[in-house]
């Protein structure tokens, strides 16, 4: 599915998060993980995920170290901080809200067109 | 498995996009390590499900993205490189050479505009000798308004915003001349010193356009107003060498330039100078973009050393500090001077460095420079009752207030970067936050003091 762009830069920040504080990754991981989770619904440019994580690690939500595996190639890891899980939470918090309070407007368009939203309805039935 | 052939093929084509990648200036050699990291993983993972290397390489490169947009994602997150970018050499960054001439005409313009402007009050009878007051109030006046208007018309600002800053330039005008001061007063001279500081904003605003909420924003109207200062300095030590030889070669037929110098050269040499010196810092960025930043490295230990050795020599002698009437200005200036330091040295600092020797100098720096200012605040406060608040005592104790929190504040931040409690970007956020903080000050000072004060 082809995602509105400002929706995917403002989940960015909590998906990045989210994948970390499972474990320490790197960007091609991160991304592989990002498609698993979505299956595969949510694309993003590849090159984009980089200036994202950068700013992560300029705002102190994630460390980043380079290493030197067997193999030879290095390989910028990221970890999660303190200061990244606090804002995880935040965002959580937001996104929770944010998704109440859709959840209510779908439930409600699904009593008034129901044969148009068979995905909503479905909604509503869980709700209830 | 691909033969030995297509692997060389391949590792070529990586090493073209790799020059290619290095050469944005957004995107520094171990981001593109990063980037050439992940189009390996990508290009394996596709050949092992069956694709040639040449194609793989193909969809690996499509799957990174469009690299102008890359780059501009990089620019906008360091945007301290981006700083960089905007060197505007026109061959390197192959934009049109007509759009770089004609901001040159632009601000020439308006160097001799404002050269001009500031003749015009002596064809209706206000000379420089007769009215100082007049030209002590309103000089910033026949500068920044049209220092902001380049601006305005440099970053295309909306309409919006033009008309709270021309609102700013006018109330500012209507002020200054309409409010009955005495001749020579203290708050006159208060009025012209701090009516620059407050309007300094509106320049500010007029530079980072729509980016002035930003971090980013606030911090490249910081760097270009150091760089400013350093070109206004440079200039006008090339204006006294002409100035000099200008004196020297007519002193040799006999003709005193004297009278003639102080009126039409360095007053509206002093106006276009602004203009043109922000205009040389917006057109060759990177040519001495490094100087503040240089001169805080050179600076910092040697005031650090300076402080230390004051504070022990207070402690060693039993000395008070002298109640003199200048003390507290020569404070204000201290804290003044430390604040740039500080600044400087965030504005060309990468933030994601770790912390090193020189930031502990800085701290040294901060914790001295508070220690002096406190002890000479406590020996002012001590003797306050005898002097009684005079409209300057006043506004200088509110300026050294001001900057005391700030520093303060950076010292915090400071030391819990150093323990590695926090970020750098707190440091970073906290001194651009505090940008309106002197601004508000200086228009308190400007609207307030006065009637207050009786005009004196």
């Amino acid at each position: 599915m082809e995602l509105n762009k400002d929706l995917i830069a403002a989940s960015s920040t909590p998906m990045v998060l989210a994948i970390l504080a499972e474990g320490d990754s790197y960007g091609y991981a991160i991304l592989k993980r990002v498609r698993e989770l979505s299956s595969g619904q949510m694309e993003w440019t590849d090159g984009m995920l980089y200036p994202v994580l950068h700013r992560l690690e300029r705002l102190g939500y994630v460390e980043a170290r380079w290493v030197v595996p067997e193999s030879g190639r290095r390989r910028k890891y990221y970890r999660i901080t303190s200061r990244g899980r606090a804002q995880l939470a935040e965002e959580r918090k937001q996104w929770q809200t944010v998704d109440a309070a859709l959840r209510g407007i779908w439930r409600m368009l699904a009593v008034s067109i129901p044969s148009l939203h068979p995905v909503a309805v479905t909604h509503q039935f869980q709700g209830a | 498995m691909p033969d030995p052939g297509h692997l060389t093929a391949l590792e070529e084509q990586i090493d073209q996009w790799r020059n290619y990648l290095r050469r944005r200036q957004a995107i520094h050699s171990v981001d593109v390590a990063e980037l050439e990291d992940h189009l390996r993983e990508q290009i394996a993972v596709l050949t092992e499900a069956g694709l040639a290397p040449d194609e793989a390489f193909l969809v690996a490169v499509k799957r990174i993205g469009d690299l102008d947009t890359l780059s501009r994602e990089f620019a906008r997150e360091h945007s301290e490189r981006l700083w960089k970018q905007l060197v505007a050499t026109p061959s390197e960054s192959g934009g049109p050479p007509a759009a770089a001439r004609t901001d040159a005409f632009v601000a020439f313009g308006l160097a001799v505009a404002a050269a001009i402007a500031i003749k015009v009050p002596g064809l209706f009878g206000i000379d420089l000798d007769g009215h100082n007051g007049f030209y002590v109030r309103n000089l910033c006046l026949f500068v920044l308004p049209l220092l902001t208007g380049y601006f305005v018309w440099k970053r295309q600002l909306d309409v919006r915003t033009v008309r709270w800053l021309a609102a700013a330039f006018v109330g500012a005008v209507v002020l200054v001349n309409l409010y009955p001061f005495a001749p020579e007063g203290a708050t006159e001279g208060l009025t012209g010193l701090h009516l620059p500081i407050a309007l300094w904003l509106a320049v500010g605003i007029a530079y980072a356009g729509s980016r002035w909420n930003q971090v980013g924003g606030r911090m490249d109207f910081i760097r270009f107003s150091g760089e400013l200062f350093i070109y206004y300095v440079l200039i006008a030590l090339g204006g006294g060498v002409f100035s000099g030889f200008m004196a020297l070669i007519f002193e040799s037929i006999g003709i005193d330039i004297e009278p003639f110098w102080g009126s039409w050269i360095l007053l509206p040499g002093a106006a276009g100078a602004v203009l043109v010196a922000s205009w040389l810092v917006e057109a060759k960025q990177s040519v001495i973009e490094n100087m503040a930043p240089v001169l805080t490295r050179l600076f910092t230990p040697l005031f650090a050393i300076m402080l230390v050795t004051f504070l022990v020599t207070l402690l060693w002698t039993g000395r008070g500090i002298e109640i003199e009437r200048d003390v507290l200005v020569a404070f204000d200036l201290l804290l003044v001077v430390v604040l740039g330091l500080v600044l400087y040295s965030i504005s060309a600092r990468d933030p994601q460095s770790p912390p090193g020797v020189f930031d502990v100098v800085q701290v040294v720096l901060l914790i001295s420079a508070l220690l002096a200012d406190v002890v000479a605040l406590w020996a002012i406060a001590a003797r306050i009752s005898e002097f009684g608040f005079s409209p300057n005592k006043l506004a200088a104790l509110g300026m050294n207030v001001i900057l005391l929190v700030n520093l303060a504040w950076s010292t915090v931040l400071n030391i819990r970067f150093l323990r590695g409690n926090g970020p750098f970007t707190d440091l970073e956020r906290w001194q651009t936050a505090y940008l309106p903080v002197y601004a508000g000050w200086a228009v308190l000072v400007v609207i307030v003091f006065p009637p207050v004060f009786g005009y004196i």
